[in-house]
């Protein structure tokens, strides 16, 4: 069910991106978001869970996250052969100059472990601490993905969207603090 | 001065246009045969799109001068692209915002009012424009500075024409414009996303040169109120936001105009702002663009291809400096 919903972004993206005067921008911007949005998403369970007491819902997160990486590699697949038109040596100078590229790309190559590393197999092998530890990454991936968006708006000179997308992941962040879930829940049960 | 004619392409090298439709429908085709191989639901919406909709020019302008020997010969942008993805930030960031929001803009009455350096200082009504100056169509590449181009047939007139009615003095190096601020009308100046009104300037010789027009029309139509209407600026060399929409104010200056993307971003935007692939925007490369239709991005040229013309404007300076 989840995994049907979380497809039919991509699916309209897909049948209506010809509509669009820039088919490729079109593309870039919202594989881009929709990889923001189930990284935001993805985020999300954990706190659900602690404050709804929930815990079934552990299970969607791993389809979730394997979206947000479903759709940032549709983003850097457009960004690679549209944008740059597979021309490496453009694309590293292009990662090396812009620290907006920068920043999105070192997201994304720390997705490709934790997406490497979601299977029970590699769960069991790896241990369940150092496979959380590995996957604590998914914080450093959230932040860099809200400044990748951040620095890409500044251009236009218009940051509300960037600016609800970081206060979202700032919210979910502070909420594993542990003294404000405590908080949160005592206020729950009362 | 010495003007020179544009650039020739072959005609060998143009695409013809049957070739360029087939390779258009190739492309839609192939994409829609691999969706539908895959999700049936998505077929339909794939093969309506305005891409191939150019529509036949009506009699706007029954007197209009054809052939300007500045015309480009590539395949014109669609009708519908150039009237619905435009950055006009007055009605919102969105490229489809200044389509939807700009209805509600009154373009009439409307004069432009002339001021600083000159002997003659004073209003030019909008239907005095459409009297006094010959209309002629300019077909002209398009360059944003965010790396997207289209090519579009203008209706205007050459901007000295206007400028020498009101005699600018020898003081007057530098021509600034201003576009209109009316908040009610103009949804996006509601928010402070820039320093209202929207303000450009040009250099005196790049505003009496010959490419630059003041432009009241398209595809032999009235200017849509989403391009700028009833009058704005066409600078071919120069990215887009150059060409100032919808303008209420020009002034000569002795010194050089401060304006609105300079002061929203001095780093990242420079008063020439001329087209140059070997200056990069500060988060981006201008080595290539997009044009709009395309998949696949091409070589953007210096001075956007208008180099034969304007190139001897800025012999010596350092355009990295003078960006």
């Amino acid at each position: 069910m989840l995994f049907v919903l979380c497809l039919l972004p991509a699916i309209w993206i897909g049948s209506t991106m010809l509509q669009h005067p820039d088919p490729v921008d079109y593309l870039l911007e919202q594989t881009g978001l929709w990889t923001l949005r189930m990284l935001l998403l993805t985020l999300a369970v954990t706190p659900l869970r602690k404050l709804t007491g929930w815990h079934g819902a552990v299970r969607l997160r791993r389809l979730l996250g394997l979206y947000a990486f479903f759709y940032s590699v549709l983003h850097f697949s457009t960004y690679l052969v549209f944008d740059q038109s597979l021309d490496l040596p453009s694309v590293v100078a292009d990662v090396i100059d812009r620290p907006f590229i920068a920043v999105g790309f070192v997201a994304f190559v720390m997705m490709i472990p934790l997406a490497a590393t979601s299977t029970n197999k590699m769960i069991k092998r790896l241990g369940g601490q150092r496979w959380q530890r590995l996957h604590q990454l998914v914080y450093l991936i959230g932040i860099a993905g809200a400044l990748h968006f951040w620095w890409l708006a500044q251009s236009k000179a218009d940051i509300r969207e960037p600016f609800i997308y970081a206060l979202i992941l700032a919210v979910l962040l502070l909420m594993r603090h542990p003294p404000i879930m405590q908080r949160l829940q005592a206020l729950r049960a009362r | 001065m010495l003007i020179k004619r544009p650039s020739n392409i072959l005609a060998s090298e143009i695409t013809n246009e049957a070739d360029y439709i087939n390779r258009r429908q190739f492309m839609q085709h192939a994409i829609t045969a691999s969706l539908t191989a895959s999700i049936a639901v998505a077929a339909p919406c794939l093969l309506s799109t305005s891409a191939l909709a150019v529509e036949t020019p009506s009699d706007a302008f029954p007197q209009l001068k054809k052939g300007s020997e500045f015309n480009t010969t590539e395949e014109l942008t669609g009708y519908d692209d150039a009237t619905s993805y435009n950055n006009f930030y007055e009605f919102g960031t969105g490229k489809s915002d200044p389509a939807r929001y700009a209805k509600s803009l009154t373009t009439r009455p409307w004069s432009i009012e002339v001021e600083g350096e000159c002997e003659q200082a004073g209003n030019i009504d909008i239907e005095d424009i459409f009297k006094l100056f010959t209309m002629e169509e300019r077909i002209y590449r398009l360059r944003c500075v965010e790396g997207w181009s289209m090519v579009i047939p203008w209706i205007g007139f050459p901007l000295g024409d206007l400028l020498k009615r009101f005699k600018p003095t020898a003081n007057a190096k530098y021509v600034e414009f201003v576009t209109l601020e009316r908040p009610k009308e103009m949804v996006g100046q509601q928010r402070n996303i820039l320093d209202w009104p929207y303000v450009e300037g040009l250099r005196m010789d790049e505003a009496m040169h010959p490419l630059t027009i003041l432009s009241v029309g398209l595809y032999g139509k009235i200017l849509p109120n989403q391009n700028g209407a009833p009058i704005r600026l066409v600078v071919p060399w120069k990215y887009g936001f150059k060409s100032i929409k919808s303008i209420v104010k020009i002034r000569f200056t002795e010194k050089q105009p401060v304006s609105t993307w300079m002061e929203a971003g001095p780093q990242e935007y420079g008063f020439y702002s001329n087209v140059n692939p070997e200056v990069p925007h500060p988060r981006w490369s201008q080595a290539r663009e997009r044009r709009i239709g395309d998949f696949f991005k091409r070589d953007t040229l210096m001075f956007n291809g208008y180099a034969d013309q304007v190139a001897e404007l800025y012999s010596g300076m350092d355009l990295r400096k003078f960006y």
